[in-house]
C-alpha cells in the first residue's frame, strides 16, 4: 500500500500535465488568456458533435499551431472523459502536437513514389540546410520540419508542403529559393 | 462575348503554379481589355502537362502546357484565345491520345466542369443517378448496385453490393455511410482528383446509398493531408443543402440524408475501416476485432457503410445508366473501370481510366512514355505501399483482381509506383517494415513487435551480415505478419517486403553469397 501510494505520488509529479504551470510561467498573461479563449470557444461550439474530440483538437491546433497540456483537463471535462484518454488520442495521431511549431511547418512526403524521383536526397539536403531533424524545430524558431507519408501529389514527385501552400517536382535549388524567400519575409 | 479559359485548381496543378498562372492570365486580360471568363476546373489527369490551360473554342477546348506565368504574356501575343500556334499548344484537349484512349466513367467530369457549380454539374448528367434513385425502393437501388458488379475500390474489392445489402436488411433506428477519403497509399491520387474536380458525384453518391440502405446520416473522414478537398467537399456539401439535394427532405421525396466531412490527423491505421470508425468517435485509431462487421455493428455500434470514395463516386452512372451499363466493361470477375494512378519515375505521370484488362506494360509504356529518367523500369510497386514489387517479367499482367492475387501481387487502389534501375529493393523493402512500424497502432503483436524486429533484419540484411540466418528469419517474421496480424497494415507488409526479396535476390545479398560461394 505504502508502495503504491509512493508510486501514485511520483506518477503525479513525472505527470506531463503537472508540469504545465511551470512550463508556461515564461508566457505572458495575454496569450495565456488567448489560447484558454481558442479552447473554450473550441469547446463550446463542438462539444454536442458526436465523437467531437478530434473536431476539437483540430480547432484548437489550428487556432494556436499546437494543442497546449494546460487545455487538456478542460476538453476532457466537457467530454466526459479522462485527462489520459485525451492526451491518448492526442499521442496517437502524427499531425496532433503538443509543442508550439516554428513560423513555418515543411512537410516532406518520405512515400514510395517521391522515393522514386530521389526525395531521399532532397531529404538530406532540406535536413542540411535547416540544421534540423525530423519532428524538431530551428533554433531562431522559424521552421519545424515533419515527414508526411504521401501528400497525393506522386504525379509530380518529390513534393512538399509548406503551412498551407504545396509544391511538386521539388529539387535543391528550387527549395533553397523557397526557404530564402520565406526567410526575407520573417 | 467573353472567351473561358481554364484554370486547373487540383492541387497538384497548384504544386506546379496554377495559381500564379491563373492570376497572370487574368492580370495580362485587365491590361489589354479583353474580357475572359477563367474557370478553375480539376485536372485532366495529364500531370505531365500541369498547369495545362485550356480555352473554349468553336472547335472545343484547346489546351496549352505546361504553362508557367513567365509564359502568359507569349501566349496572348500567340492569341491563345483563340487557339492560336504556340511552342505549348496541344491541340484540342479531347484528341490527346493519353485522354482519347481512356474510358471516363466515374472521372466523366473531372477537369472539365467547374467543381463547385451546382448548374454545370447538372448541365453535365449530374444527379441523375439520384432522381433514378429517388422513384426505386430501396432493394431495387442496392440490387443496380449489386448488379454492376462494383467491387471496393479501396483495395479490398469487396462487392459493393453485397455490403450494402447486409446493412439494409439490419433492422436499427439509424445507420450511417461512411466515406473513406483517408487515401493514405503512396501513389495513389484518384480519390483526392474527384474531391477536388468534382465533389457533388461524390456527395450525390453518397445520398443514393443513404436511401438504398436507409441512412440518413453521412460521414467523409478526410484525410489531414488535403486540406483543398476538404474546402472543395465543404463547398459542395453547402451548395447540395441550398438546393434541397441534402437535408431533411431531398428533393420533396421525404427522404432526409446530412453529410459532414471529418479531418483524420496524419495515422495511416485510419484507412482501415474499423480504426477510422473509432476516429471518428473520437478515439485512438485502434483497429477493432471483427465480427462484428461494420455493416452490422459499426459507427456507434450502428449499422453502417463504409466505401471508399471511388466506389460512392461510381455509385451517381450505375443508377443513371443501370448497372448493366457499368458491368459491361471490364473482364472477368472485375467489372466496369479503375482509375489507375501513375507514378514515381514514369514520364506521363497521371490519371487514366479504363476497363479492367489493360496490362501494366501498356499503362507504363504506351500511356506513361516509359521512365522519367530514361534508363529501363526495373520494379513496379502496385497498389500502394502493401502492395507487391513487381519485375518486368510480370509487367504482362491483366489489370485484374484475380490476375494480380493469382502471382501474390495487389491490384488494391490502383497505383502504380514505377521505379528505374538505379533503385535498390532491399532499401524499399526495409522501408516498408519502416512504415509499418511509424504506423502500426499497437493492438496486436505481429504488426507493433513484428515490424520493428523487421527493421532491424533488414538492416542486418542490407548489411550482408549472417544472410543465411538471417533471409530465413526475415521470412519466418513475414509469415507471423501475414498470418497473425488483426488487419491488412501488418497483414500485407509481407506484400512488398516478400516479393522484393523472391523477385529481386541479387538485391539482399544474394550477389555476394554467390561470389563466396
Amino acid at each position: 500500500m505504502c508502495f503504491l501510494h509512493a508510486y501514485l505520488k511520483y506518477a503525479i509529479l513525472r505527470h506531463p500535465y503537472s508540469e504545465t504551470k511551470e512550463q508556461h510561467s515564461e508566457t505572458n498573461m495575454t496569450d495565456l488568456n488567448g489560447r484558454q479563449e481558442a479552447v473554450r470557444n473550441a469547446i463550446a461550439s463542438l462539444k454536442d458533435k458526436p465523437g467531437a474530440l478530434l473536431p476539437i483538437l483540430h480547432s484548437v491546433q489550428d487556432t494556436i499551431g499546437y494543442i497546449p497540456a494546460d487545455s487538456i483537463p478542460d476538453i476532457a471535462r466537457a467530454l466526459n472523459l479522462s485527462r489520459a484518454e485525451v492526451h491518448g488520442v492526442i499521442s496517437f495521431y502524427h499531425y496532433f502536437r503538443d509543442t508550439p511549431p516554428g513560423k513555418h511547418t515543411l512537410h516532406v512526403c518520405r512515400a514510395e513514389s517521391c522515393q522514386a524521383m530521389g526525395s531521399k536526397q532532397l531529404e538530406s539536403h532540406i535536413k542540411n540546410r535547416l540544421g534540423i531533424d525530423y519532428h524538431e524545430t530551428t533554433a531562431d524558431g522559424k521552421f519545424s520540419l515533419e515527414p508526411v507519408y504521401c501528400l497525393g501529389l506522386c504525379a509530380r514527385s518529390p513534393s512538399l508542403q509548406i503551412d498551407d501552400a504545396v509544391y511538386g517536382r521539388v529539387t535543391e535549388e528550387r527549395f533553397d529559393a523557397i526557404v530564402n524567400e520565406l526567410e526575407a519575409s520573417l | 462575348m467573353s472567351i473561358t479559359v481554364y484554370v486547373p485548381n487540383d492541387s497538384c496543378a497548384v504544386a506546379m503554379g496554377a495559381d500564379q498562372v491563373a492570376a497572370a492570365i487574368s492580370e495580362q486580360a485587365r491590361n489589354r481589355g479583353l474580357e475572359i471568363d477563367i474557370v478553375r476546373n480539376g485536372s485532366r489527369g495529364l500531370y505531365w502537362l500541369e498547369p495545362m490551360i485550356e480555352v473554349a473554342t468553336p472547335a472545343g477546348r484547346v489546351a496549352y502546357g505546361p504553362v508557367q506565368k513567365n509564359d502568359v504574356e507569349g501566349l496572348f501575343e500567340a492569341d491563345f484565345l483563340n487557339g492560336g500556334a504556340h511552342a505549348l499548344h496541344l491541340g484540342l484537349t479531347e484528341e490527346m491520345d493519353y485522354f482519347k484512349r481512356q474510358q471516363r466513367l466515374t472521372f466523366a467530369r473531372v477537369g472539365i466542369t467547374d467543381p463547385i457549380s451546382l448548374d454545370d454539374y447538372i448541365k453535365h448528367d449530374g444527379y441523375r443517378g439520384l432522381k433514378n434513385a429517388l422513384a426505386m425502393n430501396s432493394a431495387d437501388i442496392v440490387k443496380h448496385v449489386t448488379d454492376s458488379g462494383l467491387r471496393g475500390r479501396g483495395g479490398a474489392a469487396f462487392p459493393t453490393g453485397i455490403k450494402w445489402n447486409t446493412v439494409l436488411n439490419t433492422p436499427a433506428d439509424q445507420k450511417y455511410i461512411i466515406c473513406n477519403a483517408d487515401e493514405g497509399d503512396s501513389g495513389t491520387f484518384s480519390d483526392r482528383m474527384i474531391m477536388e474536380g468534382d465533389p457533388f458525384v461524390l456527395v450525390e453518391g453518397m445520398t443514393i446509398a443513404g436511401l438504398g440502405v436507409g441512412a440518413t446520416q453521412g460521414y467523409i473522414y478526410l484525410r489531414v493531408e488535403y486540406p483543398h478537398a476538404e474546402k472543395m467537399l465543404n463547398a459542395a456539401i453547402a451548395a447540395a443543402y441550398e438546393a434541397g439535394y441534402l437535408g431533411d427532405n431531398i428533393l420533396g421525396s421525404g427522404h432526409a440524408f446530412h453529410l459532414e466531412v471529418r479531418i483524420g490527423a496524419g495515422a495511416y491505421v485510419c484507412g482501415e475501416e474499423t480504426s477510422l470508425m473509432e476516429s471518428l468517435e473520437g478515439k485512438r485509431g485502434l483497429v477493432r476485432f471483427k465480427p462484428p462487421l461494420p455493416a452490422i455493428s459499426g459507427l456507434f455500434g450502428k449499422p453502417t457503410v463504409v466505401n471508399n470514395v471511388i466506389s460512392l463516386a461510381s455509385v451517381p452512372i450505375i443508377l443513371d445508366k443501370g448497372g448493366d451499363y457499368y458491368r459491361d466493361f471490364g473482364m472477368g470477375r472485375s467489372r466496369g473501370t479503375l482509375p489507375i494512378q501513375l507514378s514515381g519515375n514514369i514520364k506521363r505521370p497521371g490519371l487514366v481510366e479504363s476497363a479492367f484488362g489493360l496490362t501494366l506494360r501498356e499503362l507504363l509504356y504506351d500511356f506513361g512514355g516509359g521512365s522519367a529518367s530514361g534508363r529501363p523500369i526495373r520494379a513496379v510497386q502496385v497498389g500502394g505501399p502493401l502492395g507487391s514489387y513487381m519485375p518486368e517479367s510480370q509487367f504482362d499482367t491483366p489489370l485484374d483482381y484475380e490476375a494480380f492475387s493469382a502471382i501474390w501481387a495487389v491490384l488494391g487502389h490502383g497505383g502504380i509506383v514505377a521505379f528505374d534501375d538505379t533503385v535498390n529493393i532491399a532499401e524499399m523493402a526495409r522501408y516498408s517494415m519502416e512504415f509499418c512500424a511509424i504506423e502500426s497502432c499497437g493492438k496486436c503483436t505481429p504488426c507493433r513487435i513484428g515490424s520493428t524486429r523487421g527493421t532491424e533484419v533488414m538492416d542486418a540484411i542490407i548489411k550482408g551480415d549472417n544472410l543465411n540466418k538471417n533471409i530465413p528469419l526475415l521470412r519466418d517474421l513475414c509469415d507471423t505478419l501475414l498470418n497473425g496480424s488483426l488487419c491488412a497494415l501488418g497483414g500485407m507488409t509481407p506484400y512488398p517486403v516478400l516479393s522484393a526479396l523472391n523477385h529481386f535476390p541479387e538485391d539482399f545479398g544474394a550477389q555476394d553469397k554467390a561470389n563466396a560461394a
